[in-house]
């Protein structure tokens, strides 16, 4: 048990501490809450494994802007402040929503497990060489990455706009 | 050194809590948190094939950042969605059956 194994238990645990809070709480603003403390967790654990620019991306994206605009929609679909009584499953669905994460979490242990033979060091792949290969091997991937966005921001836009612009004298 | 048995397992839990989280949510916004759940075991698994040493033009650390952008693409359209379907339905409950107006 090296230094590196514990810091990665350490972050590996709040990550799934995180998610499961972010997956069963009630209150539907703490499950967006929940998921920033378990993306901070997986965030942590990238760190160990030697990916410093995945760490600060996840970070940036998910928790700066993914987990805002959740909340944003929480607040415009009207959610309530406390538990989401309207929202509430039954025991029966809670029990087969979690059989069906354990039977996921245990085929893909079962295929993995197997797999991790042993110790290895932490990557060694410097920034420089991520944005020399970014921009060299993958420059057309990520400029059709641009263009994801644009269709993205537009087609979202568009969507959420509604049939109003189409026909004005309707009431919306 | 790392011992690799910690990141495969963390992968397959947050796949698993994901998957559990997307089956057990009848609130359409939350089911995008077990979305994002899912996609950061993703990422997890391939962080780790770049520190197991299976890389290649540096796609243990290139991947991830496109996996992360299309996610966060993703969320936007499926957020846009799930207001238009408020907007038209007065809910997102998703267990809520379809009424007859709400088909074009």
């Amino acid at each position: 048990m090296t230094a590196l194994d514990t810091a990665f238990a350490a972050s590996a645990v709040l990550a799934v501490l995180g998610g499961l809070l972010a997956v069963v709480t009630r209150h539907v603003v703490h499950a967006a809450l929940w998921l920033v403390v378990a993306l901070l967790g997986v965030a942590g654990a990238l760190l160990v494994l030697g990916a410093e620019l995945v760490a600060l991306v996840l970070v940036l994206v998910y928790v700066g802007a993914v987990v805002v605009l959740v909340l944003f929609a929480l607040m415009l679909t009207r959610a309530p402040a406390g538990p989401d009584l309207a929202h509430a499953v039954g025991p029966w669905r809670a029990v087969g929503a979690g059989l069906l994460g354990l039977a996921s979490a245990g085929l893909l242990a079962s295929v993995l497990v197997p797999l991790a033979d042993g110790s290895v060091d932490r990557a060694q792949v410097t920034t420089t060489q991520v944005a020399g290969e970014l921009f060299g091997t993958w420059v057309w991937p990520f400029e059709l990455l641009s263009l994801l966005l644009l269709a993205a921001l537009v087609g979202a836009l568009a969507v959420a706009r509604g049939h109003r612009s189409r026909d004005p004298k309707a009431v919306p | 050194m790392i011992h690799l048995l910690g990141p495969y397992l963390l992968a397959a839990v947050l796949v698993g809590l994901g998957v559990a989280g997307v089956a057990v949510r009848r609130n359409a916004v939350l089911l995008l948190v077990g979305v994002e759940l899912v996609l950061s075991g993703g990422l997890v698994l391939l962080v780790t094939t770049q520190a197991a040493g299976a890389d290649r033009w540096a796609a243990g650390s290139v991947l991830p950042l496109f996996v992360v952008t299309v996610a966060a693409a993703e969320v936007v359209v499926a957020l846009a969605v799930v207001l238009a379907a408020f907007r038209a339905r007065g809910s997102i409950d998703l267990d809520a059956p379809a009424t007859a107006q709400d088909a074009p």
